[in-house]
């Protein structure tokens, strides 16, 4: 996997810090009190140096957000959060909120890492142990060969006139082009999560592929050394210019941990004519122990506009971690012929719960859209496919094709299929079938029969199940996530 | 090889082997013929370690080893294989990748190294052409839209790959046109070696006289009620298995 300027920045910005700070007690002067008011909104604005109108804005939402209430409609169930109990700012992270050691980091983690085959020096990293990224050069060199790699690579996008920075650099060196798209999309009254993001956000990602490029390379975010410095509020842009084409990755099959629970994330995505944008995350946030303790909230506002004609823009999603998933990838089909992808994999499993499906908006004549959607159940766990396609009247000749299957592992768990449906033109075609399934006996009694054990099996049961999803991934991603779906679902039978 | 001895077990609490004694040497082939619900597939999951088949009586020995004690992975690592008499369908796994996690999971059991996708791919690519399975069929999801005997072919696939030392054929010959039986039974032929032993469950005695038996029994109501040679097979055909009596006699 190839380096990104991201993490070139990120190891300059820690390094630079360290040099300049000297104690870590001194860094730990740079975290905001606890609490969420208009000081705290100031406080992070001016930390991050931003101009006015990007402080008017956070303003806005923050005044609009207090206005809100938490939504309580998805199929998920935990403690009400209280907003005042955290820290809105802290750059980097507070040491003293980390695991001492290893031996304080939950067990069962720390055996997922080694069936990764994750080496202990990083493996303390996300599990976010005090001390562990002091010598992040050294880990980066571990992961990336060296830092001239990542160099190179920021050198080749330069010269196709890529952008491909944090958000943070984006505001400083492009401000026009972040004015004029971010909150474009997802607008910062859109949703209680997307709000409060667009308040508070400290970083994130950001891309703009000029006219007629086609990225070299897939862009990415996976970094295991920037697990642990990833923000609880990150704020993701990737504008795709008329004929180009991007693909992003996002996230890592390592499950990470963080002291955060609550992860408000926003992307917002725009493709212009002909342009195509493809997006992959793979999310393996910490879950919870097996008990459901811990674990990350991951309440995620994704959406992307296919602004142009003939634009296109697809999401693949393979979601085995966090406690709770709030995630809803969506498309607005604006461009006549403009296409929406999503594909779905969502595992839960122990006491997980999982809330996730997509909104298709067929606005423009003759736009297409496609939805499979994969949810599996284990343990305890509950998952929801929610879907919303929605075909606007002037959508003449629009389409859409929905599939949805659950496949449960034991009886304890439960899917739910919940497909909002909504046509306005005549001439709009949609079609939809769901499926729920078991992992028979006779499957698994097959695969042992040939010499497999029962987790294998159920891990290639599984992974032939969610077959149609996992081959949109790019190729090694792919691999990666195959390994993940198995491990995801280990303890899950017998 | 293989030493069953009075072995009786139930399935849902109610007893379907009641007391089968029988004896493999290596090399040999054995069929077991019966009338249908006497208890051969039963036989069958019993000796392949299937969950739910409970031993109440007896044992079994496998190459000197208490098969009974073992898991059914572990058992077909040990090197019993079952073709199934229905084989099982699995979505979205390709033949390729079903055989080769199997392959690889035996061979690591017997100290042996993992073959890398290329040395795989020969080997699957030969052994299928014996059996007149093309590149499309085994690429394939595993049993997936394949028709009676091209499932039948393909757990023959499976055992070819495999090399098992005691083979367990459940009705193999069932659903199969006499080309596509000739096929399997060519490919069971070649299987046939000193070392390796199986035992052929079969309704009717077509199939034997492809896969020649050196021994034949009788299975009905969950006993072995007779023990012969090739020639009873025909015997059986030509009578029927009506003077072995009725359940309720059993
Ligand atoms: N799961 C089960 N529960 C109860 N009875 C069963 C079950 N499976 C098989 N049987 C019974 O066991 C007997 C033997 O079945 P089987 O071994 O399939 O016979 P065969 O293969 O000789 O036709 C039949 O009477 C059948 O109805
Ligand atoms: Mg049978």
């Amino acid at each position: 996997m190839a380096a990104t300027e991201q993490t070139v920045e990120q190891v300059r910005a820690v390094t630079e810090q360290k040099y300049k700070y000297g104690f870590t007690t001194e860094i730990e002067s740079d975290l905001a009190p606890k609490g969420l008011n208009e000081d705290i909104v100031r406080f992070i604005s001016a930390k991050k140096g931003e101009p006015e109108w990007l402080l008017e804005w956070r303003l806005q939402a923050y005044r609009h957000w207090l206005t809100m209430e938490e939504p309580t409609w998805a199929m998920v169930d935990f403690p009400k959060i209280d907003y005042q109990d955290s820290h809105y700012y802290a750059a980097p992270k507070a040491a003293k909120d980390k695991p001492k050691s290893l031996d304080e980091v939950d067990p069962e983690l720390l055996a997922t890492y080694e069936k990764l085959g994750i080496p202990l020096k990083e493996q303390a990293i996300l599990a976010g142990v005090e001390g562990a990224g002091e010598m992040p050069a050294v880990a980066v060199d571990a992961v990336f060969d060296s830092v001239s790699v990542a160099t190179t690579f920021k050198k080749k996008l330069e010269e196709k006139g890529i952008i491909f920075c944090s958000i943070s650099e984006a505001i400083r060196e492009h401000p026009e082009l972040v004015r004029k798209y971010m909150g474009s999309v997802v607008p910062y009254s859109d949703n209680y999560y997307a709000t409060l993001n667009s308040a508070v956000f400290t970083d994130g990602s950001f891309v703009y592929i000029p006219k007629g490029v086609r990225c070299p390379m897939e862009l990415s975010t996976y970094f295991r050394i920037n697990a642990s410095n990833t923000g609880q509020f990150e704020r993701t842009l990737i504008i795709a210019d008329e004929g180009s084409y991007v693909s992003y990755l996002e996230g890592c099959t390592a499950p990470m941990r963080d002291e955060n629970q609550l992860h408000a994330a926003v992307v917002e995505l725009v493709a212009m004519d002909d342009a195509t944008i493809k997006y992959s995350t793979v999310q393996n946030w910490y879950p919870g122990d097996e008990n459901g303790k811990g674990g990350i909230y991951n309440f995620v506002t994704k959406r992307g506009a296919c602004r142009g004609k003939n634009s296109k823009i697809s999401w693949t999603q393979v979601e085995t971690g966090s406690a709770i998933t709030w995630k809803y990838p969506s498309c607005i089909l604006q461009g006549d012929n403009s296409v929406g992808e999503f594909y779905s994999v969502a595992i839960t499993n122990n006491y997980q719960q999982a809330d996730t499906g997509t909104k298709m908006i067929h606005i423009g004549k003759n736009t297409r859209s496609t939805i499979v959607a994969k949810g599996i159940s284990a343990g305890k766990a509950q998952s929801t496919y929610r879907g919303l396609v929605r075909i606007l009247p002037k959508a003449e000749g629009a389409r859409n094709y929905t599939q949805c299957d659950s496949l449960l592992i034991g009886d304890k768990c439960g899917a739910h299929t919940v497909p909002y449906i909504e046509s306005r033109n005549r001439t709009a075609r949609v079609e939809h079938e769901a499926t729920t399934a078991k992992i028979s006996e006779d499957q698994l009694f097959y695969c042992r029969a040939r010499g497999l054990s029962e987790e294998d099996a159920v891990g290639l049961i599984v992974n032939g199940f969610c077959r149609e999803v996992l081959k949109e991934l790019p190729m090694e991603f792919a691999v990666e996530a195959q390994k993940l779906v198995a491990i995801s679902l280990e303890g899950s039978v017998g | 090889m293989l030493e069953i001895k009075n072995l009786h077990a139930t399935v849902d609490g109610k007893e379907i082997l009641k007391g089968i004694n029988l004896t493999i040497n290596p090399g040999e082939v054995h069929a077991i013929m019966g009338p249908n619900g006497s208890g051969k597939s039963t036989l069958s999951y019993v000796l392949s370690g299937r969950d739910g088949y409970e031993v109440t009586e007896g044992s079994v020995t496998f190459q000197g080893k208490d098969l009974l004690a073992m898991e059914a992975e572990e058992r077909a690592a040990e090197g019993v294989f079952l073709a199934f008499q229905y084989p099982v369908e699995i979505p979205g796994v390709s033949n390729t990748t079903f055989l080769k996690t199997a392959l690889n999971a035996v061979r690591k059991h017997k100290g042996l190294p993992e073959l890398d996708a290329m040395q795989f791919l020969k080997l699957i690519r030969a052994k299928a052409k014996a059996l007149n399975m093309n590149d499309d069929m085994i690429k394939r999801a595993v049993n997936v839209g394949f028709s009676g005997g091209e499932k039948k072919r393909n757990d023959i696939l499976q055992m070819a790959m495999l090399e098992p030392s005691f083979a367990i054929l459940d009705e193999t010959d069932s659903g199969l046109d006499i080309d596509a039986l000739k096929l399997v039974a060519d490919g069971v032929n070649s299987l046939r070696s000193p070392e390796r032993s199986m035992l052929v469950i079969t309704h009717y005695q077509r199939l034997l006289s492809y896969i020649v038996p050196d021994h034949v029994h009788v299975l009905a109501y969950g006993r072995i009620v007779r023990s012969g040679g090739k020639e009873l097979a025909l015997e059986l055909e030509a009578k029927g298995y009506a003077e072995f009596g009725s359940p309720e006699a059993a």
